[in-house]
């Protein structure tokens, strides 16, 4: 390790900015909570289901009990003060019933006081921590899991998407791709999932390029891959992504069905979806507490800035937006190895030296980071259909993963921008990359960039070119920074995108027994 | 001198060889190569050679074919979209539009429905650009307004009208269930309600469209994959050219 000669001030300089950057966001985030924070509350505190009578399709029970709460009293309190006043007052024996009561219009909800205050907190918290029992007892078992079945054998592990719509599909693609050799396997959603403010409820048979996200698939899922890991002999994770309106349900229902990683990015929504960023930072803190609760792993998007900048001119904005990630994942209690940091090889391959610019960036990722399981995303941009080139990229892809010793690399698809793979591309990028880790072995206990060439030098100019971004950032602000497109170009102000009216300041009486508890944990 | 007729081209002229892949439902073994053999034969290969194949778990079976088609091209039957106008550098783009109209055009763009992919209309619209080529954004005589994904088809006519639009930009990648289609086709139904002939030029975009189906979607053209910016900014010069000849 070691292999770049980073400057210690200029790394830990980095770290402070990143902080100081983040800290008026972290405050905002502490005194707001939105109509997705408090649905996760709810979901922790049991309930399910939905109202399949409603005209609009089924609408999720926990749905239906928040925008009444909102309409009558307020959110101000928090959810669970009225809802377990409620359940109490009209001597209810589930959540659920109380949204039954709820949709048929008997409920008058309001914020308890005196004795009644008490006991709502007293129902809530005891509620609220029986969810959060589970979340640990499937932490539990996954531990036992690992231990019983083991690690993949080599590092990077190998991640592969399957993304079919249909959940049964997904299964029979998930356990062939275990059985070639994936230890990661993330189901992709339907596009549009993440500007949905609700979660779908039970087993999904059409999705659009991807497969809807609900607690249902969750559970079939990890139990096919459970199967499958049991053939294969190592502990299969699942992943898949609590970003969109969603974040904090998605995370909660994550954590309740034994996920191992999930998709979290501190500005993805904000930037690539058009969510608001107040909306999004509270969201995304909720999130990451309950992700660190259930020892998920998180993976952030820095990959997608590259999509929309070039690689090479926005090199450093990916370090930044590592650092804030990385900042924002240890306030909310995340530890080093469950941040799984992205990056991406999406270099001009016209560019001169190109690959020695991705071992550059790469290797200062690995070098700034080194206890994070580090996500390895291959390329996608300079993929033109011509997939005999496309397999080549690929394959010096897998071999840049290898060399900078990357922790997590997701699978390249020759037909990537062309289909959706075939069950034949997904063989042949496995095959790519067996070849590739296989050929190369322990290459890495050979690889010395000179000291003072190409790679060590465009490293230590990525840093510095991070660093004074951060030092604009601190000066501007955060969120004038993204309002002013400092991110993959887009230009995102504070006060507008999807979700603003779902974010709500929190009375001085805010109470959420979740929030409490998670808070503790950090 | 070319000719009318062609065949595909190996290492000879004439041969006719071609090499294509694909997976059957069957496990691995000499069937399988042996019905993979027949299915080249069916797509016109003949002969064929099934040069590699290997399982892909125990129910599917990959190949590797090469062979000689006997199709003939007649390439008077090819009907394609051939550029009617020239392409014209930066600078040309912004003296003609600065004489054509003496104030800026204005183009409004974005991805319609559920369609997040921005890569291609960011290729033509941002100053980065593509293929070596700036964006639009680049040329002074073009005002460029990039609403950027997930634009819905009402908010992208409100813009129009609030933006003045001259010609409305819109890309999709999602292709699942026609969903390029069908998009391009609401919002082209959407601008003619809502504008009648005033409605500014409808471009799309996007790997999977034809350029041929300009009619059917409604629109006024279709750009297909590796457009680049120049030929955009190119057509919309000839575009405006051939609506003030109409008015004048």
């Amino acid at each position: 390790m070691a292999l770049l000669d980073l400057d210690p001030k200029v790394v830990a300089t980095a770290r402070k900015l990143a902080a100081r950057a983040a800290e008026p966001v972290v405050s905002i985030a502490k005194a707001h909570t939105t109509v997705a924070v408090e649905r996760a509350t709810l979901r922790l505190a049991g309930i399910t289901g939905a109202d399949s009578t409603h005209r609009a399709g089924d609408v999720p029970w926990v749905n239906r009990v928040i925008d009444t709460v909102r309409e009558q009293c307020g959110l101000e309190h928090g959810v669970v003060l009225p809802a377990f006043h409620a359940l109490k007052e009209h001597d209810l024996g589930t959540l659920t019933e109380l949204a039954e009561a709820t949709a048929a219009g008997q409920i008058q909800f309001r914020i308890p006081e005196k004795k009644d205050l008490t006991a709502a907190k007293k129902a809530a918290t005891s509620a609220v921590a029986k969810g959060l029992k589970t979340v640990d007892r499937n932490r539990a078992q996954r531990d036992k899991l690992v231990q019983k079945l083991g690690d993949p054998a080599q590092r990077p592990w190998i991640y592969l998407i399957v993304a079919t719509g249909d959940i049964d599909e997904d299964v029979v693609q998930a356990q062939n791709a275990a059985r070639a050799g994936a230890d990661i396997i993330a189901v992709i959603r339907s596009t549009g999932q993440s500007l949905l403010d609700y979660v779908p409820e039970g087993a999904t048979h059409h999705g659009f390029a991807g497969t809807y996200a609900t607690q249902e698939n969750f559970r079939i899922m990890r139990a096919a891959l459970d199967d499958v890991s049991k053939e294969v002999g190592r502990y299969v994770r699942l992943t898949n992504y609590a970003s969109g309106l969603c974040m904090p349900e998605i995370a909660v229902l994550a954590g309740l069905q034994r996920l191992d990683m999930m998709l979290n990015d501190s500005m993805y929504g904000i930037l690539f979806r058009d969510i608001n960023p107040i909306r999004t930072f509270v969201d995304q803190r909720f999130s990451r507490q309950v992700h660190a609760r259930a020892g998920i792993i998180i993976n952030t998007g820095e990959d997608n800035y590259l999509t929309t900048a070039d690689a090479v001119d926005a090199a450093h904005t990916v370090t930044v937006s590592q650092l804030l990630n990385e900042h924002f994942a240890h306030e909310a209690g995340l530890p080093d190895h469950l941040l799984g940091l992205g990056h991406a090889f999406e270099i001009n391959p016209k560019v001169p030296d190109s690959f020695r610019l991705e071992l550059a960036h790469a290797l200062l990722a690995r070098e700034l980071f080194p206890d994070a399981p580090l996500k390895w995303m291959p390329p996608t941009k300079h993929m033109t259909g011509d997939v005999f080139n496309g397999y080549l990229l690929d394959g010096f892809f897998n071999l840049a993963g290898v060399l900078t010793g990357q922790s997590i690399l997701l699978v390249g698809m020759m037909t990537e921008a062309v289909v959706t793979p075939f069950l034949s591309d997904r063989d042949l990028a496995l095959q790519n990359v067996r070849y590739v880790l296989n050929a190369a072995g322990s290459l890495a206990e050979d690889f010395r960039p000179a000291p003072d060439g190409l790679i060590v030098k465009r490293a230590h100019q990525v840093l510095g070119e991070a660093v004074d971004l951060l030092e604009r950032i601190v000066d501007d602000g955060l969120l004038n920074a993204i309002a002013d497109g400092t991110f993959g170009l887009m230009k995102r102000p504070a006060d507008k995108g999807k979700g603003a009216d779902g974010v709500i300041e929190k009375a001085s009486a805010y109470f959420n027994p979740a929030s409490e508890m998670l808070e503790a944990q950090a | 001198m070319s000719s009318r007729y062609v065949r595909p081209y190996g290492d000879t002229t004439g041969d006719g060889m071609i090499q294509t892949s694909f997976t059957l439902p069957i496990p691995y073994g000499p069937k399988a190569d042996g019905a993979a053999q027949q299915l080249a034969n069916k797509m016109g290969m003949d002969p064929a050679m099934v040069v590699h194949s290997n399982p892909i778990g125990d129910d599917f079976t990959f190949f590797v074919v090469y062979g000689s088609v006997k199709h003939i091209v007649d390439l008077d039957e090819v009907k394609v979209v051939e550029r009617e106008y020239p392409l014209l550098s930066p600078s040309e783009v912004n003296t003609t539009l600065k004489k054509v109209l003496r104030r800026k055009l204005v183009v409004v763009g974005g991805c319609i429905g559920t369609d997040a992919h921005t890569v291609g209309i960011d290729a033509i619209l941002n100053i980065k650009g593509f293929a070596g080529e700036k964006g639009l954004e680049y040329y002074r005589e073009l005002k460029v307004v990039n609403l950027g994904a997930q634009v819905s088809v009402p908010e992208l006519v409100r813009s129009a009208r609030a933006e003045k639009a001259d010609a409305v930009l819109i890309s999709q990648v999602v292709t699942q269930r026609d969903a390029h289609i069908l998009n391009t086709q609401e919002m082209s139904a959407a601008f003619r309600e809502a504008m009648g002939d005033k409605r500014p030029l409808l471009v799309a975009g996007g790997p999977r469209f034809d350029p041929l189906m300009a009619a059917e979607l409604g629109v006024d053209r279709v750009f297909s994959r590796g457009t680049t910016p120049g030929e955009v900014a190119s057509y919309l010069v000839h575009a405006m050219q051939e609506k003030k000849g109409v008015a004048a």
